[in-house]
């Protein structure tokens, strides 16, 4: 273990790693119970688009993922609103839409190289350390708001008629736990990659939800599910030459196959 | 029919109000105050306004035509949600797979408190508990909500409206579904909280006959207000008798 935290990429993927699990953990609570859990895997593929407008203008394709991903989730937001269109109808658009303009822009750049790979796949251990610390300053901004806020956020979540005549702004919240999740999944894209960074926003939450019998214990179990995730992930990815980004999903998914037949076997006694 | 002038005793003014969805009227001008003290059942045939008139008063749903105003201030005006507690239709919509616990839920009622009046976490507890034994539910503290009955459930909700002792309950149809001994025992804490606590209590139901030992004021819709006054006088009114003649089920029979 020395062996491993003796490496500086190592202690930044740990760094940046819990920080950004424990935002994804906080969030999939609350997309879960709002049926809206797809939108992680939406949003990844509209951040891809982002990425590939990055490469393609050449700047920083984590800060255009993070605008392009914003915009559109709000967009989305909008569209369901006014326009009528289902949650998973609107996903589904934008997010084939997105995926294809990334594919058009990344080959008119010329870009099907390493920069792309990384960003499908995860490039954790290869984080450098302006984009770690930029990854923990917003993991922690998301941390801190979703913290203060989650009382609004389980009521509104939980009745959101009773949470309106209460006087709380739901769409307000609605549109900040948006930005919030465009946020946090463009964050996780650096851990796990485009392609799996639903599965952190999900799974973590998902476990936790099986064993917990109140909304504080669903956000902390959750929370340590994630983080034991990803950090027993980097362990294994490193001393196993596994894929760090497959590892941390998969492990992921265990542990919330054991809570899944613990709370079974509670049901059962 | 009572004056409609404000008066220092009117809590809610509805004034002139009217509601469509689309092309399709809900609402038809309709007029009338609920004041200090009432325990007012709006009743009505489905279809007839009731719930939507609920919504406009508490800023849920703007009207088409109108304003409704509480203690003065137009709804959209008003922040004052702690004063006001309420109780939406019977909780089909409540997940009961949902990971909260009875004290949460209650909980969250203490959320339209402003910043400034926030509590302890002490006296949060305190206020919690109160208002659970005020419902007979103190000993499921920490129960998840999702295991209990309905007619515990509703108990809770009301608890959740109550802790901030409002000083009016808005509840609509709260007894769908629920067996009619459990509806007695619900009307009868009702009963304490407007007659003891002293809330104004608002009921939107379609069923009289089970509430009329409770309430003394009815106002009778059918996108229009038909009737508003004493529950003694709707008995005998035109109103009441036009109900019946139109088939409407505004009266059940206790055995």
């Amino acid at each position: 273990m020395d062996a491993f935290l003796s490496f500086g990429f190592l202690q930044r993927a740990l760094l940046a790693g819990v920080f950004v699990a424990i935002a994804c953990a906080l969030l999939g609570v609350f997309l879960i119970l709002r049926r809206d859990a797809m939108i992680g895997h939406g949003l990844a593929h509209i951040a891809f688009a982002g990425v590939a407008i990055g490469l393609f203008l050449k700047v920083m394709p984590l800060a255009s993922a993070l605008v392009i991903a914003v915009i559109t989730a709000l967009g989305i937001m909008k569209l369901k609103e006014k326009a009528g269109l289902y949650g998973d109808t609107a996903i589904a658009i934008f997010s084939s839409a997105g995926f294809a303009l990334g594919l058009l822009l990344v080959t008119l750049a010329q870009s099907f190289n390493v920069d792309l790979f990384g960003y499908l796949f995860g490039e954790i251990l290869a984080i450098d350390p302006t984009e770690v610390w930029l990854s923990i300053a917003l993991a922690v901004s998301v941390v801190t708001i979703v913290i203060v806020n989650y009382k609004k956020f389980m009521y509104m979540t939980f009745d959101r008629e009773s949470a309106k005549a209460s006087g709380i702004k739901v769409n307000r919240l609605d549109i900040l736990v948006t930005t919030l999740t465009a946020v946090t999944v463009v964050l996780g894209m650096k851990i796990v990659g485009l392609l799996l960074v639903a599965a952190l926003v999900v799974i973590p939450a998902a476990a936790g939800l099986q064993l917990a019998s109140n909304f504080r214990q669903s956000i902390v179990l959750s929370s340590i599910v994630a983080v034991v995730s990803v950090v027993l992930g980097l362990v294994g990815a490193f001393y196993l030459d596994f894929p760090a980004s497959g590892t941390i999903v998969l492990l992921s998914f265990l542990i919330f196959g054991l809570f899944f037949a613990l709370k079974r076997k509670r049901r059962a006694f | 029919m009572a004056s409609i002038a404000d008066d220092m005793d009117t809590l809610v003014a509805v004034r002139d109000v009217s509601f469509s969805y689309g092309h399709t009227s809900v609402l038809s001008h309709v007029t009338f105050n609920i004041r200090t003290g009432d325990f007012l059942a709006i009743i009505g045939p489905n279809g007839s306004g009731k719930t939507t008139l609920v919504k406009i008063i508490l800023g849920l749903l703007e009207p088409s035509s109108g304003e409704a105003k509480i203690m003065g201030q137009r709804v959209n005006r008003f922040s004052d949600w702690e004063k006001i507690g309420y109780v939406p239709q019977k909780a089909t919509h409540i997940d009961p797979f949902f990971p909260v616990s009875v004290k949460e839920v209650v909980a969250m009622g203490l959320l339209s408190r402003k910043n400034t009046q926030r509590l302890s976490k002490k006296m949060e507890e305190a206020v919690i508990k109160r208002a659970l034994r005020q419902v007979g539910m103190e000993d499921c503290l920490n129960r998840r909500i999702g295991s209990l009955s309905g007619g515990q459930q509703q108990r809770v909700f009301i608890a959740r409206a109550v802790v901030n002792r409002p000083l009016m309950l808005f509840l609509d149809e709260p007894t769908t579904g629920v067996d009619a001994e459990t509806q007695e025992r619900f009307y009868d804490i009702l009963d304490d909280l407007n007659k003891k606590e002293k809330i104004t209590i608002v009921l939107v139901t379609h069923e009289i006959g089970i509430v009329d030992m409770h309430i003394n004021r009815v106002a009778c819709l059918n996108q229009k207000l038909i009737y508003h006054g004493a529950h003694e006088e709707f008995c005998r009114s035109d109103a009441f008798k036009n109900m019946l003649a139109g088939g409407h089920h505004v009266i059940s029979h206790r055995h």
